[in-house]
């Protein structure tokens, strides 16, 4: 899964050595249109939710951070139960994926980036009023500044490749 | 029922629909929950032969999937706010359309694209994702997520808000 190639030792090997080591035989290379299709259908699910809900309003997130609204806290609770509930059914049922593969779930390190990183993103989260997914929909909702919260993002990136050797992890 | 999806939907709603995302995702589409990958990915396309191994090291072909993610959000975005809003959704409040506001959103919008990477995750995948899996790391990032969101929110509310 790419979401954990960062963290992969491979980063620090030459890039001949990572070459070899970058695909795992298990994973398809590339994904089939079918699977394309089917990430398109439910981020369009998740943008009408995310949009419907107002987790996408900087105000929201605000009065989130000043105690104000227990709205998101709510929202965040029951959808990590609701998503826990998911996963033991799928665990329980040994289900398989689309490409009929084993689900699992691949669990993400511990590094003192995940309290680093993690409070820097807190931080751009109260400013902004938006996480990664309410960004986009910021964007597709036709909201002007918000190009400014994904270039910053972007920036955040570069900033982040450049740094990345020189932090602990 | 019409002025019920027209109208703000509430939590029991909406936290259960957006926590379906993580197994949903994964039947459908064999992927795990999450989204600040896709800021990797486009940084990975702008810059193919980038110095950085974190950006040139980066499978672009197998992170695809992460940007029509992205775009999928964006549609779904304009459709609820657009087609299914009875009333205009105030998304940033009116002092952020202004240079002082754009200022703070690219700085908050850096800390975002920074921390998200270095945490190896954002509320999706961390918060959402992870903690439905029972991952440790995961815990301590969402604790730290709101640290730093709690911190600034009441540390600098005079100078930011």
């Amino acid at each position: 899964m790419a979401t954990l190639i960062e963290n992969k030792k491979s980063d620090h090997l030459p890039p001949v050595a990572s070459a070899k080591t970058k695909d795992k035989p298990t994973s398809q290379i590339t994904d089939s249109a079918m699977v394309y299709a089917m990430t398109l259908m439910v981020g369009t699910f998740l943008g009408i939710t995310f949009t419907k809900s107002e987790v996408v309003r900087w105000q929201r997130v605000q009065d989130m951070f000043l105690l104000q609204d227990p709205h998101l806290y709510l929202i965040i609770g029951s959808g990590v139960a609701v998503a826990m509930l998911g996963m033991f059914i799928i665990r329980k049922r040994s289900a398989s994926d689309i490409y009929s593969q084993p689900i699992q779930y691949k669990p993400k390190p511990f590094h003192k980036g995940v309290i680093l990183g993690g409070m820097t993103f807190g931080a751009g989260w109260a400013i902004t009023g938006a996480c990664p997914g309410p960004i986009y929909a910021q964007l597709g909702s036709g909201v002007g500044p918000a190009v400014f919260t994904y270039a910053g993002a972007l920036a955040g990136i570069y900033l982040y490749a450049w740094a990345k050797p020189r932090l602990p992890h | 029922m019409t002025d019920f999806i027209l109208q703000p939907w509430p939590w029991w709603l909406a936290g259960p629909l957006i926590g379906l995302t993580v197994p949903t995702l994964y039947l459908l589409a064999g992927k795990g929950f999450g989204i600040s990958t896709s800021f990797q990915q486009l940084g990975a396309m702008c810059s193919p032969h980038s110095r950085f191994a974190y950006l040139k090291n980066y499978d672009r072909r197998k992170g695809a999937w992460t940007l029509i993610f992205a775009v999928g959000i964006s549609i779904g975005a304009f459709i609820g706010s657009h087609w299914l809003s009875a009333e205009p959704i105030e998304f940033l409040p009116a002092k952020f359309y202004s240079v002082w506001g754009a200022i703070k959103l690219f700085i908050g919008g850096t800390l975002i694209g920074f921390g998200a990477r270095y945490a190896g995750g954002c509320t999706s995948g961390h918060a959402i994702t992870g903690i439905a899996n029972l991952n440790l790391p995961s815990f301590i990032a969402t604790l730290s997520f709101f640290v730093g969101g709690l911190s600034v929110t009441w540390g600098l509310h005079h100078i930011l808000f």
